[in-house]
């Protein structure tokens, strides 16, 4: 009776999370799917006829959002590696009695909604704005240039809106990182530089994957920093799949374009960690190989 | 007292460079470390020589640690110089200093396997590959780990990473070794064994150790000579010998096992006169002036108990009350209150059962007899209150403090 009562403990525990997933993930996703290979319209209604076409018509025609959509997510990624890096390392190391407070900053953000924050850039980012007006005097913009309605602009929006999911992990990291293997590295004639490449980096590696991820995978299906930052050139596959979806109410397309950016996503994502988790990434020592 | 032992020959097996060239001697000049407005170290002065096996010994916070992290490079010191090899080595980041470390927790890259862990030095150092590959073999051969070489040391024991530690220093022939309480995560068995071990390969490879500990024992097996140290300072710098059966200070006679301090008084350069207890005739006397409070030191194991009244005759004694016996397995320890009201602890070997049962107890009168020359003379430490080990006996008159 109790043993029985213990097996069962465990499923107890999955039950109502399960659930959850079941009603609100599993049975969109299967209804998704029989959208994605279905035809008809939103007034003659949609019937199952194995329309493989759907995937190749839509592929074929919105790869140029396909492509652009992993540019800027890509860009923004490394952008908020490289910026966010250095911040983790500095809250983590140098923070001293400020580190929550400064952490504190890093999530601040998120109590404004998204939507709100990225209206905003488009605001500081405006052809009259006072930030546009700098740059256009340190001519790091033309005269006539304009900021908003750019690669750019799109780029820099996803960068700020998920600096702090990569922030985050990468401090979990850093901050659980023994310094006594950092006193032990200098003491084994290894400069600063040095230190940092065979010890810090390779121990923090899971921080950065993490954060990667994290940053990369909502990044490619944006489509918010898209619509407010950029013009008709700039374009991500979100803002196709939801002009598809509730626009134009094609949803057969709608549905096959999200799967395929799904599984494209799932693809680059088991890659990816196939090389992080490698010895390449993982501080291989054997560097003359 | 200030020799130190010839150094063993340093020439190994594949190792070109080998430290015969190197000459580990440091010292430290003045040397104080000041953390915002507390001082850990305080204007100490060392001499270490090359090939030596020197251990700086006290409880934790004395400065220890900070005095090898400064030798390490890893702390600049406030004031005075370090020299290693009798160069100023100011300034000198850790990366650049002809020592290496063995670290507390052994600080093991727990991404590298223990060939990648071992050979890390050599690497920074761009020794030739097949050079590098010698030496880590030889090296983890040495310290019995050759079959584990590509294990990570997260698959190891303590004492194995213990090991790898020392191998990872000891690789690159550092003119110094600085080893800070290598043994203290160990227990108490392995830590036995890997004291003889340490001790036998500092001799095999005669390069300079200077190992930090706070137990007293390790310091007397291992060492060369032992520098106490206590708030900052150091109170007694001798070989293990000296500094057991002459301690300079009480608190050195207090930390190095355990000690009995009966107060005396300097009454002549040949003797003292200890409180409640009887005058006694010391060569040791000369070295104080006449009216010196002190303190008078005889071991546990030196006092011998006997009947009052019964006592052999012209050995200085004193009287006191049994409070406790302890049988330790080896020994009987008595605790015995004395006239002025102090504890002494006294040690009595087992000889036999029969030994045993003669033994008073507790309440028993018994007279605590010793020979003079087992007795030592001490002055007060300038940290006054030392370790848990050691009760400062009840004096009238603290305000005449020594040094």
């Amino acid at each position: 009776m109790t043993t029985l009562r213990r097996r069962l403990v465990p499923y107890g525990l999955l039950g109502p999370g399960l659930l959850w997933l079941v009603l609100f993930f599993v049975v969109p996703m299967v209804f998704m799917g029989w959208f994605s290979l279905s035809s008809g319209s939103l007034e003659s209604g949609w019937s199952w006829t194995w329309a493989f076409s759907n995937y190749t018509d839509a592929i074929s025609e919105y790869s140029t959002q396909f492509g652009r959509s992993f540019l800027y997510a890509g860009a923004a990624t490394i952008l908020c590696l490289l910026l966010g890096y250095p911040l983790a390392y500095a809250i983590a190391f140098k923070g001293g009695r400020w580190r929550n407070l400064m952490l504190f900053a890093v999530i601040a953000p998120f109590f404004t909604t998204y939507l709100i924050r990225t209206i905003a850039w488009k605001t500081i980012l405006a052809d009259d704005s006072p930030v546009v007006e700098v740059l256009k005097f340190l001519q790091l913009v033309p005269q006539d240039g304009r900021v908003l309605a750019t690669s750019a602009a799109v780029i820099a929006g996803l960068t700020y809106n998920f600096l702090p999911f990569m922030v985050l992990p990468l401090y979990a990291s850093l901050e659980r990182l023994d310094l006594r293997l950092l006193e032990a590295s200098k003491d084994l004639y290894a400069s600063a530089r040095l230190t940092f490449l065979k010890v810090t980096l390779p121990l923090t590696a899971p921080g950065i994957v993490a954060g990667v991820l994290l940053t990369f995978i909502p990044a490619v299906g944006d489509y918010v920093n898209a619509t407010f930052l950029g013009g008709t050139n700039q374009s991500m596959i979100g803002n196709v799949i939801q002009a598809q979806y509730l626009v134009i109410n094609d949803y057969a397309t709608a549905a096959a374009l999200s799967f395929s950016l799904m599984i494209i996503i799932m693809i680059a994502v088991v890659l990816y960690i196939r090389f992080a988790g490698s010895e390449a990434l993982m501080g291989d020592e054997e560097e003359a190989k | 007292m200030e020799t130190s032992p010839a150094r063993p020959d340093a020439e190994r097996s594949g190792s070109p460079a080998a430290a015969g060239d190197g000459r580990g001697s440091v010292e430290l000049q003045g040397v104080t470390k000041k953390f915002g407005t507390f001082t850990a170290v305080d204007d100490i002065d060392l001499e270490i020589g090359d090939g030596e096996f020197f251990t700086m010994l006290g409880p934790s916070g004395c400065g220890k640690t900070t005095t090898l992290r400064m030798i390490a490079g890893f702390e600049q010191p406030t004031q005075g110089e370090v020299l290693i090899d009798g160069q100023d080595v100011a300034g000198l980041p850790a990366y650049k200093r002809p020592t290496n470390t063995v670290f507390q927790n052994y600080a093991l890259f727990p991404h590298m396997t223990l060939e990648e862990n071992v050979a890390f030095g050599l690497k920074r150092k761009k020794v030739p590959k097949d050079e590098i590959k010698r030496r880590v073999a030889d090296e983890l051969e040495r310290v019995g780990l050759s079959g584990e070489a590509t294990r990570k040391p997260a698959q190891l024991s303590g004492g194995q990473q213990q090991r790898v530690a020392l191998a990872r220093a000891l690789v690159n022939l550092p003119k110094v070794l600085l080893l800070d309480e290598p043994l203290g995560a160990l227990d108490l068995k392995l830590r036995k064994g890997l004291q003889v071990e340490l001790k036998k390969i500092q001799e095999e490879v005669g390069i300079t150790f200077v190992y930090v500990t706070h137990d007293q024992e390790e310091a007397l097996t291992m060492s060369d000579r032992i520098a106490i140290m206590n708030k900052g300072r150091i109170e007694q710098c001798a070989g293990p010998e000296e500094v057991y059966e002459k301690p300079a200070t009480t608190f050195v006679a207090g930390f190095i096992g355990v000690s009995n301090l009966l107060p005396a008084r300097v009454i002549s350069g040949s003797e003292v006169a200890i409180e409640d207890g009887p005058t006694v005739s010391t060569p040791d006397a000369a070295g104080f002036t006449t009216g010196e409070e002190l303190f008078a030191v005889v071991r546990p194991e030196k006092l011998e108990v006997s009947t009052p009244g019964q006592a052999p005759g012209d050995r200085p004694g004193i009287e006191g009350v049994v409070e406790s016996s302890l049988f330790l397995g080896t020994a009987t320890q008595l605790g015995v209150t004395v006239a002025d009201g102090s504890k002494l602890t006294v040690l009595v070997p087992n000889a036999s059962e029969e030994e045993r049962q003669r033994l008073p107890g507790g309440g028993a009168r018994v007279y605590l007899s010793w020979e003079p020359e087992h007795m030592h003379l001490v002055t007060e430490s300038p940290g006054e209150d030392g370790t848990e080990n050691f009760q400062p006996m009840q004096t009238q008159d603290q305000g005449d403090q020594t040094k």
